[in-house]
């Protein structure tokens, strides 16, 4: 009789993991091949299923979640067409290393390779794309797969991980056995650093003169906000941001030079170009932040901590690799040192930078600008707000404008750039955080990309706050025409095309404003931070010309900036 | 410079396509790739050989430990190895060249595997330097056809455990229970 009962079915078992693994939420929709499992799915209680509109919004919700909580981000879809969709998602979550997990229907084993209904080759398809994936080809394979997927997922460097489940090894019964340990004897993650090479780093550290520290995303991954304020508080020294890493260290405190790179800020790019040392702490020295190779930080020696070894000595070759967790490594650095350097000289120079070159834009013709809608926002919400945006220019001038003052609150797709990322993903973080705005931003363009999950939003009564910066261009592309293609605007006006958004909004069941004056900015925020009863939105009709400055042109140097766009006398 | 990259991966479903994909999505050059079983039933020894400059190479074989299914990888390319590859070449005879062919064959202390009216068949193996040149004394006579089967290297001496013993698959387990 005890044997008996121990028999579950693949869908059960499926489920019993899930709990196993803490899983709350569930993005998903059913088809064919998952039926199964929908079947048990009606009668669970212990986690949430949210039913999408698309499986792409089901990924970047899953990651949203997942990054706004650290913990692993699930999806549930459908063989063939529900698995493919879930394609540029999981590439999303692969660039930015997300942990989630994609659990894709399969047609039965024995019908697999014979071109049948729903059937598509996911494991293949998303084998470049996934940090590791399974095709479980045996229900005596399933618990143990699931419980590896969700560990590779969120270990080491996270990344999403595809388990494919035949619709027969759903349907099959066996024993549940539920294993305590992984063993992966091709996988062990590394977490401390090696420890003469801290020691090696504390003395550069302390004999340098113009240090900084080069953070990216990995310190907000590792949960290693708190050693790296401590790191950086105690030894006064300045901390850059990549897109990915705003939110580790607070953007107001005056150690924060804000963003480097493309469209970072004069003086965090004049830092990085003039330091003697440059500390990276898990960030991988994208293109977007080096420019040119040859001239990155080239007067500095270069330490770089990060727990992938692939990401050290790729695009920059570096004087001292550290292999760790960032989060450990930081802490036993600032237990190394007992000198602390003296960088009065070094801050007068960033501040002097800093006067020289602030963050500005033109208002004088009395037309919206997207910048003033963002620092209005940023002053609102005293940078408490969980910000998801978009790609583009309403992403660069958020990144620029928004001081984030908590790590997990700036959520956006930097590696990938996927346009109709921010309001799926602002749904995912919507069921994850409760006690502050969750604000959703996207220009026109993006905003029409995934724009179905407005059903989503509504339908469980999320308290979103869409704000739609409409240009009735695509912003950036259009700036890259008129800077470097002859400003042939070949595509990219959609003003004939936009629909009313406000009234899409309100189809959906989304109550929505629109306004176009500078001087409604502030009522109407206000009005959609106070607003509770599910999503809102306020579409801000902005100038269409506008540019995200300043701006390094791609593969130039650092110091090839353009700051501001050359009135036209000044460029005869 | 070419290198020679051994990797022992798990024998599974995929591995060795993960492998394979890597490659090209980096956009590295594969010269050579072979595969089989190792004395654990449960693990593969692929031999890769590839070509790139340090910095590249560097980053194949981080690229390569990456990878879940991959459980060492080690850069034979500075190690003391035998190296070998076999071929198989069907070369045309006419009156008089056979016994030409087979000397040439006896010389690279090849067999003669195959044989009819107007062609022979001979199996050569060693390192892939004598491969080329057997390959270049037997052209003249008319060259068929030409399998290789990529390199495969073994280092020399007397072996280190080549996986951490806790990393021993079960199979080799339960097989060293029994004994």
């Amino acid at each position: 009789m005890n044997t008996k009962k121990n028999k579950m079915s693949g869908a059960d078992i499926f489920f019993e993991c899930l709990k196993r693994e803490g899983v709350e939420y569930i993005f998903g929709y059913p088809g064919g091949a998952v039926l199964p499992i929908y079947e048990k799915l009606y009668d669970i209680d212990f986690l949430k299923h949210i039913l999408v509109r698309h499986e792409q919004g089901a990924t970047h919700m899953a990651e949203g979640y997942s990054r706004a909580t650290g913990k692993v981000g699930v999806v549930l879809v459908t063989s063939g067409p529900g698995a493919t969709n879930t394609v540029t998602g999981i590439t999303n979550a692969y660039m930015d290393s997300v942990p989630i997990v994609v659990f894709t229907g399969q047609v039965p084993t024995h019908l697999i390779g014979n071109d049948a209904f729903q059937e598509a080759d996911i494991c293949g398809i998303t084998r470049p794309i996934t940090k590791h994936n399974f095709l479980v080809r045996d229900i005596s394979e399933l618990a143990s797969t699931i419980h590896q997927a969700f560990y590779i997922a969120s270990t080491g460097r996270p990344g999403p991980v595809v388990v494919d489940l035949p619709k027969n090894v759903m349907n099959s019964i066996t024993e549940f056995n539920y294993p305590d340990k992984i063993e992966l004897r091709g996988y062990k993650p590394k977490v401390f650093g090696h420890q003469n090479q801290i020691k090696k780093a504390a003395m550069m550290l302390q004999k340098a003169k113009r240090p900084l520290l080069y953070v990216g995303g990995g310190v907000i991954m590792s949960g290693g906000n708190r050693e790296l304020y401590l790191l950086a508080k105690e030894n006064n020294l300045p901390v850059t941001m990549t897109l990915q890493g705003l939110g580790a260290f607070p953007g107001t405190d005056p150690q924060s030079l804000g963003m480097l790179g493309m469209h970072g800020t004069y003086w965090a790019n004049q830092a990085v170009n003039h330091c003697d040392l440059l500390i990276s702490l898990g960030a991988r020295f994208d293109d977007r932040v080096t420019g040119k190779i040859e001239t990155f930080a080239r007067n500095a020696y270069k330490i770089h901590v990060d727990i992938d070894p692939t990401c050290i000595d790729k695009n920059v070759v570096v004087d001292l690799p550290i292999v760790g967790d960032v989060k450990h490594v930081m802490a036993e650095l600032a237990s190394e040192i007992t000198r602390k350097p003296d960088l009065d000289e070094w801050w007068e120079q960033i501040n002097k930078w800093k006067s020289e070159c602030p963050l500005e834009y033109d208002m004088s013709d009395g037309r919206l600008r997207a910048q003033f809608v963002i620092e209005k926002l940023s002053e609102l919400t005293k940078g408490e707000a969980v910000v998801v945006t978009d790609v583009g220019q309403n992403q660069m001038w958020t990144a620029q404008y928004y001081k984030f003052n908590h790590p997990r609150s700036h959520i956006t797709s930097g590696g990938l750039g996927t346009m109709g990322f921010a309001l799926p993903a602002s749904i995912g973080v919507a069921f994850a955080v409760k006690d502050r705005p969750v604000i959703s931003i996207s220009g026109d363009g993006g905003f029409q990309m995934n724009i179905q999950e407005l059903v989503t939003a509504v339908y469980y009564k999320l308290p979103i706050k869409i704000i739609l910066l409409n240009n009735s261009f695509l912003g950036m592309v259009r700036q890259w025409q008129e800077l470097f293609h002859a400003e042939k605007y070949s595509f990219t006006d959609l003003s004939d095309g936009n629909p009313d958004f406000v009234k899409v909004a309100e189809a959906f069941g989304v109550k929505a404003y629109s306004t176009d004056s500078p001087h409604n900015v502030e009522h109407l925020l206000r009005e959609i931070l106070d607003y509770n009863d599910g999503p809102v939105m306020v579409e801000f009709k902005v100038a269409k010309e506008d540019m995200v400055f300043p701006i390094v042109p791609a593969g130039a140097s650092i110091s090839d900036m353009i700051i501001r766009r050359l009135d036209p006398k000044e460029m005869v | 410079m070419m290198h020679i990259i051994s990797a022992l991966v798990e024998n599974k479903f995929g591995a060795f396509n993960r492998v394979v994909t890597m490659f090209s999505a980096k956009g590295y050059n594969i010269h050579s790739i072979s595969i089989g079983e190792t004395e654990d039933p449960t693990v593969s020894r692929m031999t890769i050989v590839t070509e790139g400059e340090d910095k590249v190479i560097e980053q194949i074989v981080k690229q390569l430990n990456r990878l879940i299914d991959t459980i060492k990888i080690i850069d034979m390319t500075n190690q003391p190895k035998v190296q070998r590859e076999l071929m198989l070449i069907t070369v045309s005879y006419q009156k008089g060249t056979r016994s030409e062919i087979i000397d040439i064959c006896e010389i690279f202390r090849g067999n003669v595997v195959d044989i009819n009216n107007r062609t022979i068949m001979l199996e050569i193996t060693g390192p892939p330097d004598k491969i080329d040149a057997a390959i270049n004394v037997l052209e003249p006579f008319g060259i068929k056809e030409i399998a290789r089967s990529g390199t495969v290297v073994l280092r020399r001496g007397e072996q280190i455990r080549k996986l951490p013993k806790e990393y021993e698959s079960d199979h080799k387990k339960i097989n060293g229970d029994k004994k």
